[in-house]
C-alpha cells in the first residue's frame, strides 16, 4: 500500500515539478493582483508625497501617532475580516467597545484589580459575540440585523450601566491601567535606547503586529480558515463536505467582538477614562478599512495584511488633510470617495488586478 | 447481492407527494441512469439516497445494511458521494482545497497543526491523472471550466474510496467537449469498480455509459430496463407518459 504510493509518486514526479513552477508564478501573481497590494502602493506613494510636501508629517512624533490611532481600527478589522469572509457583516462593533469600557470602567471604579475589570470587560464584549453568532449562525437570521440589534442594544446598556456618567476614578490599579494603554517602545533616551529619528511605537500598535501575524498565519495554515473561505464562497457546499458551518460562523461573530473588546481596553487605558459613547461610529469606519483592504462584502476572500492596510490608509488620508491644511470637514467626502472606488475595483476585477480592467477596458474602446 | 437497494421509498412533502413506492437497485461497478420529466423526483430520489433527508416510507439498504440517514455525512460514511453541477465547490478555494475540503490533511502537534498543503496537492494531482483530466490542483475552481469542476468534484469522491457516486444533471450546463469530458469520468469510475447513478434529461449521455435506465413519472417508477434491451424512442415515451409502463 505504502509502496505503491511512492511509487506513485515518482511516476508523477516530472508532473509535480510542473505545478511547483506554476505555483511560484501565481504566488508573485496573486499579491501583485490583490486590491491589498495596490492600496499599499497607493499608500506608500501618498508618505512619501505628504513628506515631501510637509515634513512634519514624517517626523517620528507624527508616526507614533498615526501607528496608534489607526491600530484599534485595525484590530478591529481583523475582526471584520473573519466575518465579511463568512459574507457576514458585524455592525455592532462600536457598540461593544462601548459597553466593554464601561463594564471594565465600573470595575475599576469599584476598586477590583486590573486583571479582574479586564477579564469582566473581555466577558461582556464576548458575550455580545456570542448573542451575535447563536442568532446569525444557529436560527439563521441575517448578520446585518442581529448585529444592528447588537449595536442598538450594546450602546443602550453602556448608558445605563454608567448612569450617563463618565467613569475615571480608578482606583489604585490606575496606573497599571494607563500603563497597558499608554505604553510605548522602543524609548528614545534618556529612557531608552532607540534613536531619534524611529518612532516610539504604541502599544495599540505592538498589539495590532502582533494579533496580525497571528491571524494572517491562521488564514494561511489552517484547515479552519479553508473553511472560512469555503463558507463565504459556497456555504451550502461547504455544509455538504461536511464542514461545521455554524461553529465556525459563530465562532466568527464571537473574534469579531474579542477584537472590539481588546481596542477598546487600550483606548480605555490610554485615555485613562470610560466613556459609553467610545466607539460610536467606529463601525462604518472598520467596515470601510475592511473594504478598502480588499475584504468581499459578498464573502469569500480577505486577509490579514490588507486589515491593516485599509485601516492604515483611511488614519493616513485623514492625517494628510489635516496637515495640508485642508477643512477637516472635507474628510467625509474623501473617505467615502475611497470606500465607493475601492469597491468598485474590488467588484469589477473580482480579485485580478485592476491593470487588467483597465486593459479590457481599452480594448474594448478599440473594438 | 446489490450494493444500493431501494425499497418501497415514498416520499411527501406536505401535501406534494414527490415519489410513491419506487424501488430499484444499484450493482458493483454498474451505471444506472434515473430519468424522468421535470418535477419526476429524480432529484429527491438523490437527496435521500445522500442522506439530505429521510424517507417518508420505505427503507433505503447500502451493502445489505438498511440505513437511516439524516445528515449528508451518515451517507458518506457508507460510501455515498454526491456530485453537483455547480452546488458543491467552493469557488474561491483552489482544486486540491476543494478535493480535501472538511478532511484536509494536517501535519506537527496541536496547537501547531498546519495544513499539509503539498501532500494534498500531490494527492490531488494524482487523483486528476487517474482521472485523465487536465486540471492542475492549484488553479482556482472560480476560473475552471464545467468539465474541470467536474473532474475536481468526481476526484473528491474517488478521495473517500465511494462505492456509489450519485451525479445529478452533471452535463446541463456544459459544452459539448466537456460532456465528453464528463463522460469519460464516469467511464473510470465505472472501471475501478465504483457504481455511479447518473441523472439527466440528455438521451445520447444516458445511452452512452449507463447500463440501465430507470425512469420516473410523477413519482412513481414506470420501467428498469438494460439499456441494450431498450432505445431512445421508447425511453422518450415512458418520461412523457405515451408509453404506459415497460
Ligand atoms: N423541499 C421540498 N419541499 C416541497 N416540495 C418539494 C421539495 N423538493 C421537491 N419538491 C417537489 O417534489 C417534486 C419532485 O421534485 P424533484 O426536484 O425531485 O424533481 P426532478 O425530477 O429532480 O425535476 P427536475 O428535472 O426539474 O430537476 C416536485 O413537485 C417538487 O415541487
Ligand atoms: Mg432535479
Amino acid at each position: 500500500m505504502k509502496l505503491s504510493a511512492i511509487q506513485a509518486t515518482e511516476e508523477t514526479h516530472a508532473a509535480i515539478s510542473d505545478i511547483v513552477n506554476i505555483r511560484e508564478q501565481s504566488a508573485l501573481h496573486r499579491v501583485m493582483t490583490s486590491q491589498a497590494f495596490w492600496v499599499a502602493a497607493a499608500l506608500f506613494a501618498l508618505v512619501v508625497f505628504m513628506t515631501w510636501l510637509e515634513p512634519t508629517f514624517g517626523t517620528a512624533d507624527n508616526v507614533t501617532n498615526i501607528t496608534r490611532n489607526f491600530a484599534p481600527l485595525a484590530i478591529m478589522s481583523l475582526g471584520m475580516t473573519v466575518v465579511i469572509i463568512t459574507g457576514g457583516i458585524d455592525l455592532s462593533v462600536g457598540s461593544v467597545m462601548g459597553l466593554v469600557a464601561i463594564v471594565t470602567g465600573l470595575l475599576l471604579t469599584w476598586h477590583h484589580s486590573w486583571y479582574v475589570a479586564f477579564a469582566a470587560g473581555l466577558l461582556a464584549g464576548l458575550a455580545c459575540g456570542a448573542f451575535n453568532g447563536f442568532f446569525v449562525a444557529y436560527i439563521g437570521m441575517p448578520s446585518f440585523v442581529v448585529t444592528l440589534g447588537m449595536l442598538s442594544i450594546a450602546r443602550s446598556l453602556a448608558v445605563v450601566l454608567s448612569g450617563n456618567q463618565m467613569l475615571y476614578q480608578f482606583g489604585p490599579d490606575a496606573p497599571i491601567v494607563r500603563a497597558i494603554g499608554q505604553a510605548k517602545w522602543p524609548l528614545h533616551p534618556p529612557t531608552g535606547w532607540a534613536p531619534r529619528w524611529m518612532p516610539e511605537f504604541s502599544s495599540h500598535f505592538w498589539v495590532m503586529v502582533i494579533l496580525a501575524l497571528i491571524l494572517g498565519a491562521i488564514f494561511i495554515f489552517t484547515a479552519w480558515a479553508r473553511h472560512l473561505y469555503a463558507i463565504g464562497s459556497n456555504e451550502n457546499a461547504a455544509r455538504l463536505t461536511g464542514v461545521s458551518v455554524d461553529w465556525i460562523k459563530f465562532q466568527a461573530y464571537v473574534f469579531s467582538a474579542l477584537t472590539a473588546s481588546i481596542a477598546s481596553l487600550l483606548l480605555l487605558g490610554y485615555s485613562g477614562s470610560a466613556i459609553n459613547a467610545m466607539g460610536t461610529g467606529y463601525e462604518l469606519r472598520v467596515i470601510a478599512g475592511t473594504v478598502i483592504g480588499g475584504a468581499n462584502l459578498m464573502g469569500g476572500y480577505g486577509t490579514a495584511f490588507g486589515a491593516v492596510i485599509g485601516s492604515a490608509f483611511l488614519e493616513v488620508i485623514r492625517n494628510a488633510l489635516l496637515m495640508a491644511g485642508i477643512d477637516s470637514n472635507w474628510q467625509g467626502a474623501f473617505v467615502g470617495m475611497f470606500i465607493v472606488i475601492a469597491v468598485l475595483l474590488g467588484m469589477q476585477t473580482s480579485g485580478t488586478s485592476l491593470v487588467a480592467t483597465i486593459r479590457e477596458w481599452i480594448v474594448w474602446k478599440r473594438v | 447481492m446489490a450494493l444500493l437497494d431501494v425499497r418501497s421509498i415514498s416520499k411527501s412533502f406536505g401535501a406534494i407527494r414527490a415519489l410513491h413506492d419506487v424501488s430499484f437497485s444499484v450493482d458493483a461497478g454498474e451505471v444506472v441512469g434515473l430519468m424522468g420529466d421535470n418535477g419526476a423526483g429524480k432529484s429527491t430520489m438523490v437527496k435521500l439516497i445522500a442522506g439530505n433527508f429521510p424517507p417518508s416510507e420505505g427503507a433505503i439498504v447500502v451493502d445489505g445494511k438498511a440505513c437511516h440517514f439524516h445528515r449528508p455525512i451518515e451517507a458518506r460514511a457508507e460510501g455515498i458521494e454526491v456530485v453537483y453541477q455547480e452546488l458543491a465547490l467552493a469557488d474561491n478555494l483552489t482544486a486540491a482545497e476543494n478535493v480535501f475540503l472538511g478532511r484536509e490533511i494536517k501535519k506537527g502537534f496541536w496547537p501547531l497543526r498546519i495544513l499539509d498543503k503539498q501532500s494534498m496537492i500531490r494527492r490531488a494531482g494524482e487523483l486528476f491523472d487517474e482521472l485523465k483530466s487536465e486540471t492542475r490542483p492549484r488553479d482556482l475552481v472560480k476560473k475552471m471550466s464545467g468539465g474541470q469542476r467536474q473532474a475536481v468534484a468526481i476526484a473528491r469522491a474517488r478521495l473517500s474510496n465511494a462505492k456509489l457516486v450519485l451525479m445529478d444533471e452533471p452535463t446541463a450546463a456544459i459544452s459539448v467537449r466537456q460532456v465528453a469530458e464528463v463522460l469519460e469520468l464516469i467511464r473510470r469510475l465505472k472501471s475501478s469498480g465504483v457504481s455511479v447513478m447518473l441523472i439527466s434529461h440528455r438521451m445520447p449521455d444516458v445511452f452512452t455509459v449507463c447500463d440501465r435506465i430507470v425512469v420516473l413519472r410523477r413519482g412513481s417508477k414506470v420501467a428498469d430496463k438494460e439499456t441494450a434491451k431498450t432505445s431512445p424512442e421508447q425511453i422518450t415515451g415512458l418520461i412523457t407518459g405515451a408509453i404506459r409502463e415497460a
